[in-house]
């Protein structure tokens, strides 16, 4: 497996998110409040909202648009809504953050 | 001119307080008054002074009747002034430095609290729990870490006092004279069952416990029992008991037994005093609760106003206001021979009833841990039901009588319309149902304010939410007790009181402090929290970005398909070549796809890249513009019309003043967004009367309006009343729009807010009370000093640089291309 570098672990806002262009669409990657890092696909199984624009909550996120809670651990949306989300394995090496690249080109797949 | 009778009150506490509300129903013309109060505020409701122990509500929660109220009523208050001498002869009060003429005068100075006469009880750090004052002393002491208490007095009062400061965390041991606890009140099984439950939270419990003395150097340090036992005590509370307050009446010759002797009128054996409340006897008895002196504050207010009236003694039930334990009991339960026990007892679920029998009649009756047939069994107390028929299922209480569904609703249905729900206020059920159904109410707090039912110590609150689901059915939706959302069992009342009450200052403390359920919250709380801490402390309080919806993060509407729109502030909706141009100039540079005119008079651009939300800021703030917060739960636009300026029929400078209040108050964020709007006359071209605050402007002044809707709901505004002054418009609108902040929940509107806590209210605290509106309009003066920072400039500047770049852009990764 080779892994990309997207940048460091305090690029990222503690309970925030950031967003990662790939020519296959954003990728949310987040920071929760008990620092882990975790990347997912930043379009909402709904209605497509921007989930790195949501408010981050334990290991989940809420969607801007209109509220779907995703976890980050799964992709799957929580409570009553159904739908997921592609989840990209992520390491942190150091302050490093790197993203699986072959997760990346498995989607195209 | 009829000169008016001189009615004089010494003592404002509960009894005299209700007195003065009757007599302000009924004949509000007939005295001139005169209030004498030996401790330095009004009146508040002295029974929920546990709960402020505890935290759980503010003193001002309390407070029953205000300076405005008073002055409202042209009471002269002479708080903090004690009155020491009755002139009989004379008919004059006295106090140290003044003496007062009388015609009528009330007697209304309470008990005081009984202090054992044991060595060491006036060192400092032994108190009593009787007034505010007490509460502080307490709070303060239960600061300090590691803190020792030691309450002397297993009844009513110690027992809240040890469960509060135990809540602080201090170690606390409670005395009691007596082989159990509240022996007055509770049989010794029950008492058993209480004092487990207190020893489960850390409370020592010390039963025929007999103080000998409380020893300390200059200040307490322990206390001694006459069998050697030593408990460390940085503060003894002593709630051993109360006697009469009678001293005034016993020097000034009147009759005094324990209490100062009265008829059934409430007058005193001088026709020209009357007593009422926990200083007088009536029939031998001195009464504590405060169910009987509400009765005597009505019978004296009809004495004094010379209708017939009498009071008569009444049974009384009590409930321990402890969080967490349920106790109820009434009557007498006193073992004797003509008497028959009914039991039930089920030690793994804690529960203990017990129904004392007097010729089939129910004459006493203790429930522990399971309570919610108590009104039922009370109101076959009081009117001496004969129970023979159901006597074997009795004790299972009302679900199970008659073969009744088990559902714990029909307890409240079965009862009959006249069962006392509210034995503070006297309220009965078919009071309350029709209350309801007449007034269309569907809140708590509406209820409240209309019958009084649970509005003073608020045990029977279950019960009279009960009897709101059994009328309203599913209309009933009990918001103001929902909790925010799943993170906590607290509703936001609670929540706001709560950070005030601890003084809870980041979002953390306030999870920690109010037991929070999730580590860190959720979408629903956290934007809430985050705007009652930027309210309630403006100049401390660190906002937290990470806890706001985007929109108020990047300070830009988020569209549906992830760009932006962009609402630049033109100030009561007032623009120029200039600035048009500029914005003109911005369109085109970013290549914004749609501008449109919106609903407040402002020019919307819709589409902007999130990245290029700096640059287009960068632009417009050259030009001059700052942000418009059409993103923010804040000030979004004053809608103008042109008014004396230009219109033919203007009456003021309707643009000006819209303009001065958009640029005094905008910034400051508020529970949901605030749209205003100011017209230059009746006409109303600006729209005012469906705004959150409006202004008519007219001749002689500005009529104020507020809570208006027109979105979900549609609903005209209400008049807070007319002004002479532009500066008076501001300094009301102001004012109104802080008590809103102040007291609002979070998203909630000012229409919703207003008709949750009463027009009158907020007219009597802005328009009607100087002093608060000036408080309130000082605190948003203050809090805006911290507000007034332009978001996009700073951004422009720099900050939140992350907010609007990617992380990182990656291109098409190596193996990717095989698999495509």
């Amino acid at each position: 497996m080779s892994w990309i570098a997207i940048g460091v672990t305090a690029d990222i806002p503690l309970r925030g998110a950031r967003c990662v262009t790939t020519p296959q669409g954003p990728i949310a990657v987040f920071r929760t409040v008990e620092n882990r890092f975790f990347a997912i696909e930043d379009r909402c199984p709904h209605k497509g909202g921007p989930l790195s624009q949501g408010i981050v909550h334990g290991a989940q996120v809420t969607c801007p648009l209109h509220n779907w809670v995703i976890s980050l651990e799964t992709g799957m949306a929580l409570g009553a809504d159904e739908g997921s989300v592609r989840t990209f394995a992520l390491k942190v090496e150091g302050e490093k953050l790197l993203i699986s690249s072959e997760a990346l080109a498995r989607r195209t797949a | 001119m009829n000169k008016k009778e001189r009615l004089v009150i010494v003592g404002a506490g509960m009894a005299s307080g209700r007195m003065l509300e009757h007599l302000f129903e009924t004949d509000p013309e007939r005295f001139d008054i005169t209030l004498f109060g030996a401790e330095p505020r009004g009146n508040y409701n002295r029974i929920m002074l546990s709960p402020v122990l505890a935290g759980e509500k503010s003193f001002d929660q309390i407070v029953t009747h205000d300076a405005a109220w008073y002055d409202a009523h042209q009471v002269e208050c002479r708080f903090g002034e004690t009155i020491t001498r009755i002139d009989r002869a004379a008919k004059m009060v006295c106090s140290a430095s003044s003496e007062t003429p009388y015609d009528k005068l009330v007697i209304a100075t309470g008990s005081a609290p009984f202090m054992i006469p044991v060595a060491g009880r006036d060192l400092p750090g032994v108190m009593a729990f009787r007034d505010y004052d007490d509460v502080q002393a307490m709070v303060a002491a239960a600061r300090k870490k590691g803190a020792k208490a030691v309450v002397i007095g297993g009844g009513l009062l110690g027992l809240e006092a040890a469960a509060a400061l135990r809540l602080y965390g201090m170690e606390v041991v409670v005395l009691h004279l007596m082989g159990h606890l509240m022996e007055r009140q509770l049989d010794a099984a029950a008492g058993y069952l209480l004092q487990k439950e207190l020893e489960s939270r850390g409370i020592k419990v010390h039963c025929k416990a007999q103080t000998s003395a409380i020893v300390g150097h200059g200040r307490t340090e322990a206390v001694l029992l006459d069998d050697g036992t030593l408990y460390p005590a940085d503060i003894v509370v002593m709630a051993v008991g109360i006697r009469p307050e009678a001293r005034i009446a016993t020097d000034a010759g009147l009759h005094v037994e324990r209490g100062i002797v009265v008829d059934d009128r409430m007058l005193t054996s001088d026709p020209d005093i009357l007593a009422i409340g926990e200083c007088c006897e009536h029939g031998g008895i001195c009464y504590g609760l405060v169910a009987p002196l509400y009765d005597m504050a009505k019978v004296a207010a009809k004495t004094l106003t010379g209708v017939e009236a009498a009071f008569r003694s009444i049974e009384t039930a009590t409930q321990l206001k402890v969080t967490g334990v349920s106790l109820y009991s009434a009557g007498d339960f006193a073992d004797a021979p003509d008497r028959e026990d009914i039991v039930l007892r089920n030690s793994g679920a804690g529960i203990y009833k017990r129904l004392v029998l007097k010729d089939n009649r129910i004459v006493g009756a203790v429930l522990y841990g399971e309570t919610t047939d108590g009104a039922w069994y009370f109101d076959m107390l009081r009117k001496g039901t004969d129970v023979s028929e159901v006597r074997e299922t009795l004790i299972f209480g009302q679900s199970r009588q008659g073969g009744a569904s088990l559902d714990p609703m029909a307890a409240v249905a079965a009862l009959p319309d006249d069962a006392e729900i509210c034995g503070c206020n006297g309220v009965c059920k078919g009071k309350i149902v029709s209350a309801i159904i007449a007034k269309d109410l569907t809140s708590l707090d509406d209820v409240r304010a209309h019958t009084k039912a649970s509005a003073s110590c608020g045990s029977c609150t279950g019960l009279v939410e009960q009897l709101m689901t059994l009328t309203l059915g599913d209309k009933y939706n009990p918001g103001a007790v929902q909790p925010i959302c799943g993170c906590t069992t607290l509703g936001h009342g609670d929540v706001r009181r709560l950070i005030k009450a601890k003084s809870l200052k980041t979002i953390p403390a306030v999870m920690q402090e109010l037991e929070w359920k999730t580590s860190c919250g959720c979408a629903k709380c956290r934007p809430a929290l985050n705007y009652y801490l930027v309210c309630d402390w403006p100049d401390e309080y660190a906002d937290d970005y990470q806890s706001r919806f985007v929109n108020e993060r990047v300070h830009a509407n988020i569209q549906k398909d992830g760009t932006y729109s962009v609402v630049p502030r033109m100030w009561g909706g007032v623009t120029s070549a200039k600035e048009l141009r500029a914005i003109a100039d911005v369109v085109d540079k970013f290549h914004i796809p749609t501008v449109k005119v919106t609903g407040g008079q402002r020019i919307d651009m819709l589409g902007v890249r999130k990245e290029d939300l700096p640059g287009v800021w960068a632009d417009l703030g050259r030009a001059g513009f700052i942000s418009g917060h059409a993103y923010a739960k804040g000030l979004r636009t004053v809608k103008t019309c042109v008014g004396s300026d230009w219109c033919r029929f203007g009456t003021q400078d309707s643009t000006g003043l819209g303009i001065r209040i958009e640029k005094f108050m905008w910034g400051s964020w508020t529970p949901a967004k605030v749209k205003m709007a100011v017209s230059g006359c009746p006409r109303n071209c600006a729209e005012a009367t469906c705004k959150d605050v409006g202004v008519i402007c007219v001749d002689s002044g500005y009529e104020i309006h507020f809570a208006g809707a027109a979105g979900l709901d549609i609903k005209g505004t209400e008049v807070l009343g007319v002004v002479k002054t532009e500066d008076d418009a501001l300094e009301h609108i102001v004012a109104l729009v802080q008590m809103y902040r102040e007291q609002a929940h979070y998203l909630e509107r000012i229409y919703k807010w207003a008709k949750r806590v009463g027009l009158d209210e907020i007219r009597r605290q802005i328009l009607e009370d100087p002093q608060k509106r000036k408080a309130y309009f000082d605190r948003f003066a203050f809090s805006r000093k911290f507000a007034q920072v332009d978001p996009w400039s700073e951004r422009v500047s720099g900050k939140d640089k992350h907010e609007f770049r990617p992380m990182a852009a990656i291109g098409f990764p190596v193996v990717a291309e095989g698999a495509l």
